[in-house]
């Protein structure tokens, strides 16, 4: 249980460290590697709540997948002049109230809310029914969730083609 | 030390989201702003997770498996769009691309 604990507070660590590097760093470059970073302690967490499968997801496609292609745009397009200006635009002042104020009213609703969510029930050992994580996600999305499954591959379809539409000089 | 519950998870993921809110808010290039977007995505993903984990049920990842395909479609379209976008006005800051304005 202890070390649940601290491994909480480390992959935490990275989480936020991680996102708060990516938001104030003035090179692309420097932002991207600090996303990695927290998306690595994001799989950490998948990992620690028993979710292997989403583990393995996040890492081969969000740091395998969505950080090439965001490398790629960085290299494609010339950040270096947009790195020498200024960062942060006009309404950082008001868009930091706000966030705050949202902020505040979470953080409320889950102080509040907390007695309802002791059904957190401590780490169970092993999985009941013989049935790995994989197997069970597969059931649940060949059965239950086909019809939103067939649709997401849709949707893959046509950003697919929008963005070689979008990225192509002459079409 | 007290045992890590389904509330740390939700703090955490709180915490996250207004990290990324800020980041879409305040920051002026394009490219980090879709970054954040990403952070926000992850926020969600780990509330699913945590509550998918808290009710033993797997439903909750089926949905993450849906939002990290969103944010692959969302991240592509969005890094053809500035690619377009750079080739015609040559800049990538957020508040430079005013073509709309009146």
């Amino acid at each position: 249980m202890l070390t649940d604990t601290i491994l909480f507070y480390i992959f935490a660590l990275l989480v936020l460290g991680g996102g708060v590097l990516t938001i104030t760093r003035h090179s692309a470059m420097h932002a991207a590697i600090s996303l990695i970073v927290s998306l690595l302690g994001v799989a950490g967490l998948y990992l620690m709540q028993q979710a292997e499968f989403l583990f393995a997801v996040q890492i081969i496609l969000y740091v395998g997948g969505i950080m090439l292609l965001f490398l790629f745009v960085i290299m494609l397009v010339n950040l270096d002049e947009a790195a020498k200006q200024r960062q942060f635009n006009r309404q950082w002042l008001i868009a930091l109230v706000a966030v705050a104020a949202v902020g505040a009213q979470v953080g409320y609703f889950i102080y509040r809310g907390q007695g309802s969510f002791h059904f957190a029930a401590p780490l169970v050992a092993g999985t009941p029914a013989g049935l790995g994580n994989t197997e069970q996600i597969a059931d649940s999305l060949f059965g239950e969730y086909l019809l939103p499954f067939e649709v997401a591959s849709v949707l893959l379809l046509v950003a697919v083609v929008g963005s070689v539409v979008m990225a192509k000089k002459r079409i | 030390m007290h045992p890590i519950t389904t509330v740390h998870y939700l703090a955490l993921s709180a915490a996250l989201l207004l990290i990324g809110t800020v980041g879409v808010l305040t920051r002026r290039n394009v490219v980090i702003i879709l970054m954040s977007i990403e952070l926000i995505l992850n926020a969600v993903n780990i509330n699913l997770i945590a509550f998918s984990h808290a009710l033993q049920n797997v439903n909750g990842q089926v949905f993450a498996i849906f939002v990290i395909t969103d944010a692959v479609a969302e991240a592509a379209v969005g890094l053809g769009i500035l690619i377009a976008l750079f080739r015609n006005k040559e800049t990538v800051q957020a508040d430079e691309i005013d073509l709309l304005k009146w």
